[in-house]
This record gives structure tokens, sequence and C-alpha cells, in this order.
């Protein structure tokens, strides 16, 4: 058991996923793995990326990197709205907690489960997908600041959301387009031009991109456009969800 | 010394609803405080801008000489709130609610007391049960347990007995009680006036956001000079209209009449003997808080 208000935050966010680990961590995974096997036998005869890298193996990275998102925001929105209907949100509302330990610890706990399902897609696929790692350090800078975003965004739709059924029409109408149409199963080359032009103003595009550049240093835009899209994102969501805590909107009457 | 919890002018407005007026209080240490009033009045609204959980539209509250806003941390630690809803988070046991909570206080090593808190509200037995699996009165304890995991000065108890059974609410206020004579400042507020009346120092009682009444116990039931004459009639009595106006209380074929002076008796009884009532029973009352609480309200 740790002490301190923030370790206390983090530790009680990360047992909440676990005790029900089947359900936040594992059925995810195999959710993933499930699109591997469908996408993979359908189009893998008939699609081809990039010349080098099959297309089961273009298709590992952005599963990994879907899950990831999905599940990092899953877990802050859900915990929030949880929280809030019940009413236990008090229990961490009372105690001398920060708004940024609140926010650090909700965010942290959220990549936590959000890197647990993409390691579990990413162990799922070892035996049978055969990846490269050019550049592990831009895996690794893209799922963390890919995580912390979608966590951060969690924050703002579990504070903002009254309701359950809100909560699911902002992960329906916006995080689930904007993960399927980021390039996840395709390139966005393979589009048309006005569909490319969309693509390029979904910040999950760049989340993807700069992720897979890191497997097959191969992508649609250069990595450093997108570490700058996507650090530009998460300093810019941070920023939101910080003066909403700052400001207990929906939270400190 | 610092009091204990001090309210200065503090307004809190929901878009044209005036939820508090310009409260001013203040509870010294070791008090046992009452806070009175109907739904509505502004109670529970003070409470949370007390704990932090919703912000004054202006005004002043420290709790140990602690700014709430300005120094929350250090107000937040001398505070603990039990809250008038039965909140519970299902994901964990009673323990580790309780250790959790410890933790959000920044507490190292709170088995003992924990264990203590356990004892003294007869949960020992729960202690690895999950909150899901606990009946109302349990979880209810809970609540009061973690409302003094950090040892606060100072405990808040928002309706603590609000739909809990004879056993649990006699032994929560023994707990209570040895609370406030260890030291702790208590302020309750409930709807049972007598329990408030057996239990408070000192009340204030609120109306529509302002404190409209604010001094000792003893002090507010001697400020009421009324007494009841209770009575029970006789089948197919009615009340003669001229004694009307004294009804405090009709309930079946008993009724309670108010009076100030004990001469008045007999011109009562003269009265319902003239218009033919008859009467089974009779006993005379003295004032109590719920008829304080009635007139302030009344006149306030």
């Amino acid at each position: 058991m740790p002490t301190g208000a923030f370790a206390t935050l983090l530790y009680k966010e990360a047992l909440r996923f676990w005790k029900v680990g089947f359900q936040t961590v594992a059925a995810p995974v195999l959710t993933s793995l499930l699109y591997l096997l469908i996408f993979s036998h359908a189009l893998a005869a008939h699609v081809r990326v990039y010349d080098s890298v099959s297309y089961t193996s273009f298709l590992v990275p952005g599963l990994i990197m879907m899950s990831l998102l999905q599940n990092a925001f899953a877990n802050t929105s859900s915990s929030l709205i949880q929280s809030k209907v019940t009413g236990n949100i008090i229990f961490v509302l009372l105690p001398p907690l920060s708004y940024r330990e609140f926010f650090a610890a909700y965010v942290l706990a959220a990549m936590l489960r959000g890197l647990m399902v993409g390691l579990g897609v990413w162990l799922g696929t070892l035996w049978f997908v055969e990846l490269n790692y050019a550049h592990p350090l831009w895996i690794v800078s893209f799922a963390l600041l890919g995580g912390a975003i979608l966590a951060a965004l969690g924050v703002i739709a579990g504070i903002w959301a009254d309701k359950f059924d809100q909560l699911a029409g902002f992960q329906n109408f916006i995080i689930m387009p904007l993960t399927f149409l980021s390039g996840v199963f395709y390139s966005i080359h393979s589009l048309p031009a006005f569909w490319q032009g969309v693509s390029h103003v979904n910040p999950v595009f760049y989340m993807i991109d700069g992720f897979r550049f890191g497997f097959f240093g191969l992508s649609d835009v250069s990595p450093w456009i997108s570490l700058a899209i996507v650090g530009s994102c998460f300093i810019l969501l941070s920023t939101l969800t910080l003066l909403m805590l700052a400001r207990g909107y929906k939270l400190r009457g | 010394m610092t009091p204990a919890i001090r309210v200065q002018q503090v307004t809190k407005r929901y878009g044209a609803l005036q939820a508090l007026g310009g409260v001013d209080l203040e509870v010294a240490r070791g008090e046992f405080f009452g806070l009175l009033g109907p739904n509505g009045a502004g109670k529970t609204t003070l409470i949370s801008a007390l704990a932090g959980l919703v912000r004054a539209s202006s005004g002043r509250l420290e709790v140990m000489g602690h700014d709430v806003v300005a120094d929350y941390r250090a107000a937040r630690r001398g505070l603990g709130v039990v809250p008038q809803e039965l909140v519970f988070d299902p994901f964990f046991t009673v323990r580790e609610t309780l250790d959790l909570q410890s933790g959000y206080f920044g507490i190292r090593d709170n088995g003992g007391w924990i264990d203590e808190i356990l004892d003294e509200l007869d949960l020992t037995a729960k202690a690895n049960v999950n909150m899901r699996a606990l009946s109302g009165g349990m979880k209810r304890r809970v609540l009061v347990a973690q409302a003094l995991v950090h040892r606060p000065p100072v405990i808040v108890l928002d309706e603590p007995t609000a739909g809990v059974d004879v056993e649990l609410r006699q032994g929560l206020w023994q707990f209570v009680r040895r609370l406030n004579r260890d030291g702790h400042t208590i302020v309750l507020t409930t709807h049972y006036l007598e329990e408030a009346e057996s239990l408070c120092g000192r009340i204030a009682m609120l109306k529509a956001g302002r404190v409209v009444a604010l001094d000792t116990t003893a002090n507010l039931l001697a400020r009421s000079s009324a007494h009841a004459l209770r009575l029970r009639l006789g089948a197919g009595s009615v009340l003669p209209d001229e004694l009307a106006p004294r009804v405090l209380s009709s309930e079946g074929g008993s009724l309670s009449l108010r009076f100030d002076r004990f001469d008045e008796i007999g011109a009562m009884l003269d009265r319902l003997r003239a218009a033919g009532v008859a009467i089974d029973d009779m006993e005379i009352g003295k004032p109590d808080l719920e008829q304080v609480f009635v007139d302030v309200m009344r006149t306030a």
C-alpha cells in the first residue's frame, strides 16, 4: 500500500482496473487479435502497403496502438463517470489532493492499462507475425504520448458527461471514428485525395503513423512532424484538462 | 485560540437560487454543534463549502484556522465528513476502502487505528467483505470510519442516522460522544431534533440560506415558554373553534394544545367541557427543541 495522496490515487486507479482485468485487459487483447486474424486473412493477399512489409506485419503496430489508445480513454472516462454517478467521487475530493496530483494519477493509471493491453496484443502476435523494431525509442515515445493524450481526453469526457449515454456518445462518435479512420488498417496513400486530407487533420493518424515508423522505419509522414503534432496535442489537452480540474468544473460545484 | 470552524459572510448562488445568503458563524474547539434547518435550508451546501466540495460565491471559510481555498491541504486534513448519501466504491473491501482513504491523507501504517475504528463500529467481521455485500447500516458505519481514518480534529456528520436502525444509532452516538470527550469538535446536521437536543451544546438554525437562530441549546429551549397540553379525545368529540389556534399537532384522536402559563389550562379545560368534549387521557409536555424549531421557522 503506497503512502502519499498521489501514489494512493494512482494505486487505487490501477487496482480498480486490475480487479476486473478480464474485462479491462484480457478482453480488448482478444478483440485486437480477432481483428488481426480476420483482416490479415481477408486482405493479406490483396493489400500491399509497403514493399518490404507484409500486410499482417503492417497491421500489428496499428492494432497495438489502437487498443492502447481506446483503453487509456476507457479507463479515465469510465472511472470518473462511475464515481460521479454513484457519488463516491467525494472520496477523492475530500482529501488534500491537488488538481495536478488528481490529473497525474488518473492519466498515469490509464496509460498503464493502455500499455498493458498494447503489450498483450504485441505478445499475442509474436508467435505468428514477424515484426521489425527499427527505432524502439520512437515506439516508446508514441506509445506514451498517445496513451497520455487519450487518457487526458478520457478525463475531460468523464468530467463533462453527466450520464453514461453521454459518455457512450463521446466514445462512439468521436473516439471510435478517430481511431478507426486513422490508418490502422491501411496506408492513407491508398485513399482518395479528399480522405487523405481528412486523415491529415486526425491527430490519431499521427500517433499510429509515428508508432509504426518505430517498427518499420517507414511512415506516411515524417515522424518528426507526427511527434510535433502529437506533442502539441498532449500539451493542449493536458492544459485544458488541468484548467477544468483547477476550476473544479462539474466536480466542485 | 482560533475556532475549529469560522464562517464569514459566506454566500453561494446557483444561477437564480441563493443557497447561502451571507452566513456567519463560529464553532469553538471541542464543541458539539448542531446545524438544523428544513430541507433546502443550505445545511449541506454549507458543509460542502467547508469541505471544498462546492466553492462559495463569496465570503471565507476556515477549518482550524486554515482557509479552505488558499490553505486547502491543511483545512482538509483537519476535517472529516460523513456525507448524507450512502456512497461507496464497489470495487473494494471495507479494509481496502479505509487503507485507501488513509493513503489519500498521506498516512503511513494506519492499521492499528483502522482496527480500532472497525472494532468501535462493529465492523471487524466485515473488514474483508466487499462494500457491495454490506447492508445499508453497515455502509453507513464505513462512511463514519472513512471520515475518522485520518483522526481529524473536526468531524462533520451530515444526517448520519437517516434511515438507520435504533441499535446503530445508539452505538454511533456513544462513539461520537466519546470522540467529543476526547477533544474532537463535532458538527451535526439532523432532522431528528431530539438527537440534536440531547447531544448538541450549541445550535444554529438555518432557513433559506440564512442563520435565523444561533445559541446554546439551553438558551434556545428557554426562549420558548410554550408548553403543550396533550389530549386524547373521546370518540366523536370535536375541538371548539376558539381553541383551534392553539393546536400544535393533531393525529387521530390525539392532539397537542399550546399554552404559555399554567393558569391557562383551567380555562382551556372549561371550554372543552362546555363544548361537550370527552377527554380520555391528558398530559403536560415541557417545551422541546422541536417546538422551538417550529417557532423559529414560523417567525423567521
